[in-house]
């Protein structure tokens, strides 16, 4: 039997190394996988609490997360190739036309 | 036994999450991101939720990887990553700070309470009991899910019209 302290702390790993993605990637694609990496180790631990209290209400919510993190992904996807498409560009430092 | 697998699954779902942090072509990203999320939905296996196992491939393995690879194809967006530029020197800085996070977000985890005395039901999780709470318990927020597909599918649309310039 795992303890369920494990599997949070590879969920805590698998969520600061998304962390990091976000903060030091500048290729838009990229730091949107990272945002999927953390939205996936959250999903972790809530499995592994689901598991340790024998409830499957931590389940349930895992599969609502999933459905809105599709949704996410098609808006998001659809949104960057809009922007791709009036400034040529993928890179997150060069859409900075709302920097005051 | 069961460490072992878990052990194995753990290194290749970190090794996945370093490796699409770290590789410079984003086509390559995507692919170790997949690796990531096959490691998940074996960890989902070994929680007993064969349901979030099969979600979790076809879904995110699936559906959302193949957007992925074929959004970063289409824009050619596979090495877009100017060196050099003002952010380089604070990369350092972030690495530092999020390996702080990580140290913290553990060692938290490890203070939890110790393994659960778990006796597993011979129904938990198989589809039955998921079916059964999804179509009582949680009716109301499941129809909602059809809802945000509906606005997402709209959304997807209405970003992709062109309009016509009368030039």
């Amino acid at each position: 039997m795992i303890p369920t302290s494990y599997y949070v702390a590879l969920s805590a790993v698998l969520f600061g190394i998304g962390v990091i993605g976000v903060l030091t990637r500048r290729n838009t694609l990229v730091v949107f996988m990272s945002i999927e990496l953390m939205l996936n180790a959250g999903n972790l631990s809530l499995v592994a609490f689901a598991f340790a209290r024998q409830d499957l209400a931590g389940q349930m919510m895992v599969f609502f997360t999933i459905v809105v993190a599709a949704a996410e992904v098609a808006v998001g996807l659809a949104l960057l190739v809009q922007i791709f498409r009036t400034r040529a560009t993928t890179n997150i430092d060069d859409v900075n036309l709302l920097k005051g | 036994m069961e460490i072992v697998i878990f052990s194995i699954t753990a290194l290749l779902a970190i090794t996945g999450a370093v490796a699409m942090v770290v590789s410079k072509n984003a086509v390559h990203s995507a692919l170790f991101l997949l690796l990531n999320f096959g490691a998940i939905a074996v960890l989902y296996l070994m929680l007993y939720s064969p349901f979030l196992f099969v979600i979790q491939l076809i879904v995110y393995a699936g559906a959302i990887l193949v957007l992925f690879l074929f959004v970063v194809m289409l824009l050619g967006a596979e090495n877009d990553e100017t060196q050099g530029d003002a952010l380089r020197r604070t990369t350092p800085v972030a690495v530092g700070f999020g390996i702080v996070l990580i140290g913290l977000m553990v060692a938290v985890a490890l203070r939890g309470a110790a393994t659960p005395v778990v006796t597993t039901a011979p129904d938990f999780g198989n589809s039955f009991a998921i079916a059964q709470a999804l179509f009582t318990t949680y009716l109301l927020p499941f129809e909602i899910t059809a809802m945000v597909i509906l606005a997402a599918l709209i959304g997807v649309v209405v970003l992709h019209i062109q309009e016509k310039r009368s030039a």
